[in-house]
């Protein structure tokens, strides 16, 4: 595709300046439109990245650092560190067997002929997305306190039971921890898997209708196949998510320091490492071992899928 | 059609809205309870925790006019934010638009490889890679400085994916007629792309506002001092170990989220859009 420079009659004179020619010039343009992109992934992605690596290897003082291979690594394996991995994992496996069900039946009823006021309850549920974790936080935070009048508490009062320190014990913090991302989480989740049932064509649940199919049998052979593409991606960034998961638990207990780690994550671990404890050669090699994780995870997960058959 | 079965179909449809309902309520509620905490005293939220009961004689505007005081540094928090939520967001639309326009449009040697690192780039949690920009950013002067935050993530991955999408569905013809005419490739793309592109920049404004607004781990690791914090680190900042100031925390929390309240009623199609841009397959 290469046209000749157009030169508006009158100035054909003119020889076009350099400056003019690039203005014109199609092989060029592509590339001055994409530097930014390649300036900005250079710096602050691919150098960073590398970064990490090799200072995961490394023992990083003020002043001076020292490359001691695999130590990093091997002081990974601490109680500590297990734990986040624990949590982090627990978290994760916690978002996706609920933030991935849910949503799903409850797209299928918005985008049913039953439902009323379907844009109305679409609109409300998604509106906790546009609240920070930072003020979500603020609220959970004191809604499950401990005393007897906290919201959270005067709720199980209501069904009898007693009041709970929902951020000191190990399975109430964690469920804490997945119903604020249910509650922050679940009007998108919806609204992604309402965009993938937009698309299924009316037609195909008619025939199916002529050919005797219930509305079981509609839902397992034709919904979830044609919803299977908008799954994976649900499910690729909730794994992403649930294992970079660090504000939530950073608000709940102001500032990163949940009693006995109970709600410290991966990043938490992190943060707590590598910046407030400046030991940035531990801190590298956490993060190099988060990348490991989600990569391996998604890997399976697309793998299992099939996604890796269908090449465009 | 049935007299029963119409009745059934009655039955399942009110079953629904009690469901929503319920699940409306459970959305709504907790900024609902913030809402009237921030009325309220902050003693009474000590000694109660945080509900909905509403007692006159307790309800005041002494929060807020404590935030809008000399003593609070919330106007100069919201200020930053304001500051720095639009610079991201005009200069990330601005070069993401290119970027991506430009990968959709031209055909040149390297075009997949740019865009498969576009999408590695969005497949890599990036709080792995903190540290090392923590290093870089005091290497370039970056830290406790707003072009900190707004630098490193300006040119993204998703608004890239997304008007390269949009762009490759829309017509050509424009063009080469724009070229007969004598257009620059650089006015082609202002005069004639941006234009067909804005509902694609109205999606990814929002979503690029709203991302930098909320943002958290990384401004509160760029800004150090509390006169250029923003609205998120600056509440975080109130939730110490030695005792938690809740009168600011929770009327800052308030009047950091009733503009994107007040926003979305008016623009829900684009903020659902731009909030579900990821799901738009290639």
């Amino acid at each position: 595709m290469s046209h000749p420079v157009p030169i508006p009659e009158g100035r054909a004179a003119v020889r076009p300046s350099r400056l003019r020619r690039l203005a014109y010039s199609q092989s060029a343009a592509p590339w001055l439109f994409v530097l930014p992109f390649i300036l900005s992934f250079a710096v602050f992605f691919a150098y960073p990245v590398l970064s990490a690596l090799n200072m995961s290897f490394q023992e990083v003082l003020p002043g001076q650092v020292r490359y001691i291979g695999l130590e990093n690594y091997r002081d990974l394996w601490n109680p500590t560190f297990r734990k986040a991995l624990l949590n982090s994992t627990e978290y994760t496996v916690w978002t996706l067997l609920v933030l991935i069900p849910l949503p799903l039946a409850l797209a299928v009823f918005l985008n049913s002929k039953l439902m009323a006021w379907s844009n109305f309850f679409r609109s409300t549920l998604f509106i906790p997305a546009l609240v920070s974790v930072v003020v979500a936080g603020t609220v959970f935070r004191l809604a499950f306190g401990e005393l007897e009048g906290a919201l959270m508490n005067s709720i199980i009062a209501a069904f009898g039971f007693e009041p709970q320190k929902w951020l000191r014990q190990e399975g109430l913090a964690m469920f804490t921890l997945v119903l604020l991302a249910t509650w922050r989480w679940m009007g998108v989740n919806v609204l992604y898997f309402l965009a993938g049932l937009q698309n299924i064509p009316r037609e195909l649940y008619e025939s199916a209708e002529i050919d005797g199919a219930n509305t079981w049998n509609k839902f397992t052979r034709i919904t979830m196949p044609l919803l299977k593409p908008i799954t994976i991606y649900v499910l690729t960034i909730s794994i992403y998510g649930g294992y970079a998961m660090f504000t939530e638990s950073y608000m709940l207990w102001a500032g990163n320091r949940s009693p006995n780690d109970i709600g410290l994550t991966i990043v938490g671990y992190l943060y707590r490492n590598g910046l407030e404890q400046a030991n940035l050669g531990l801190g590298s090699a956490v993060g190099i071992v988060l990348l490991i994780i989600t990569f391996t995870i998604t890997m399976i997960q697309l793998r299992l899928t099939g996604m890796f058959r269908r090449e465009d | 059609m049935s007299a029963g079965n119409v009745l059934e179909r009655r039955l399942a449809s009110v079953g629904l809205v009690v469901l929503f309902a319920l699940l409306g309520l459970f959305a709504v509620s907790p900024i609902a309870t913030l809402i009237v905490a921030s009325f309220k005293p902050a003693q009474e939220m000590m000694r109660y925790g945080l509900n909905l009961r509403l007692d006159p004689e307790l309800l005041s505007l002494k929060n807020y006019a404590y935030l809008f005081s000399d003593e609070s540094l919330y106007l100069i928090w919201y200020r930053n934010s304001l500051i720095i939520s639009a610079l991201f967001t005009v200069l990330c639309l601005f070069f993401s638009s290119m970027v991506g326009y430009a990968l959709a449009v031209y055909r040149f040697r390297f075009r997949n490889a740019l865009l498969t690192l576009v999408l590695v780039t969005m497949m890599i949690p990036l709080e792995i890679i903190i540290l090392p920009l923590y290093k870089l950013s005091i290497s370039l002067k970056l830290i406790n400085n707003m072009w900190g935050v707004i630098l490193p993530f300006m040119v993204a991955p998703l608004p890239i994916f997304f008007f390269r999408q949009y762009a490759g569905g829309l017509p050509k013809d424009y063009l080469d007629a724009a070229r007969v005419d004598g257009c620059t490739e650089f006015g082609i793309f202002f005069r004639i792309m941006v234009p067909l592109m804005a509902p694609a920049f109205s999606s990814m404004l929002i979503l690029q506002a709203l991302f930098s607004w909320n943002n958290f781990l990384w401004p509160l690791i760029v800004l150090r001092t509390n006169e250029q914090l923003t609205i998120p680190i600056g509440l975080a900042t109130l939730l110490t170990p030695y005792g938690n100031n809740y009168d600011m925390l929770i009327s800052g929390a308030v009047l950091a989220i009733v503009p994107i309240l007040i926003v979305f009623l008016f623009f829900q199609k684009y903020f659902i859009e731009g909030m579900t841009a990821g799901g738009i397959k290639g």
